[in-house]
């Protein structure tokens, strides 16, 4: 879709940080797609993992993220899974497959993948130390080219970016 | 290599408006323009952009790029360090891909 006007506002972004706070598979994706778009049109990207969020770049969790059938709105594929449904024994996982399956026609890569690339595309990817020392991981525990960096050299980092928080 | 474009139409972004009217002569004209020098390299993208649009209509993702050429995504952020989604396409005399990855 093109909408010409935008432009005089597009030039001036050349940062955009990102905070990803949910380890769901359905909040995993935006900030994914978006720090990706992003650079593809040369804009410097500053991604932050806090809290759940960390499990997108967490090497043992990323390929393993779930979407929640209970207490989600908008989780009715095909039909409507009415809660009381959703909370048996492997309706998660069953979701969570049907999603990925979704996601890879699209031809959007698995989480793990998907990070892998993003980094590749020379964007920064930070985990949040607090929340690490919480989870009791290591910088070793996150994806190839994470960094450790904490909430407020984060805030120096992303002085003047657009800001994001998924 | 000015004296190429001059003849050129191109949109207010930048992007060529006629797609065949577009020559590896223009291509590197362009490249000049963006401060960059055309490699082997560029070519292996380029060539496939072109080829992609000729069957498709469109532009490559990266991702197809990356999947149906040996060049990574790494490779790709070196070679048109400018943002390769756009700038692969522009200097193919393509439109920006409208794919979002």
């Amino acid at each position: 879709m093109m909408t010409p006007d935008v432009n005089i506002i597009k030039k001036d972004i050349r940062k955009l940080a990102i905070i990803a706070s949910k380890g769901s598979l359905d909040m995993a994706y935006p900030p994914m797609i978006l720090a990706n778009a992003a650079r593809m049109a040369g804009i410097e990207v500053h991604m932050f993992f806090t809290f759940w969020g960390l499990d997108i770049i967490t090497k043992k969790k990323m390929n393993g993220l779930n979407v929640a059938m209970v207490g989600n709105p908008n989780m009715h594929p095909m039909v409507h899974i009415p809660s009381i449904i959703g909370m048996l024994p492997g309706m998660s996982a069953l979701g969570s497959w049907m999603m990925r399956q979704e996601i890879a026609k699209l031809d959007f890569p698995p989480v793990g993948e998907f990070m892998q690339m993003i980094v590749d595309t020379g964007a920064s990817v930070y985990g949040c130390k607090m929340s690490m020392d919480m989870m009791k991981l290591k910088k070793e525990d996150l994806i190839d080219g994470a960094e450790v960096l904490g909430a407020m050299e984060f805030m120096e980092i992303s002085e003047g970016a657009q800001l994001l928080f998924v | 290599m000015s004296e190429i474009l001059s003849a050129v139409a191109f949109d207010k972004d930048g992007f060529m408006v006629d797609a065949n009217a577009w020559t590896p002569e223009i291509a590197n004209a362009l490249a000049a323009r963006e401060g960059m020098e055309l490699t082997e390299r560029h070519w292996v993208v380029l060539n496939y952009c072109r080829t992609e649009w000729k069957t498709k209509g469109e532009a490559p993702t990266l991702r197809n790029i990356n999947k149906n050429t040996d060049v990574g995504t790494k490779e790709l952020y070196q070679l048109f360090p400018g943002g390769p989604g756009k700038l692969a396409a522009k200097i193919a005399g393509l439109k920006k891909p409208t794919g979002c990855i």
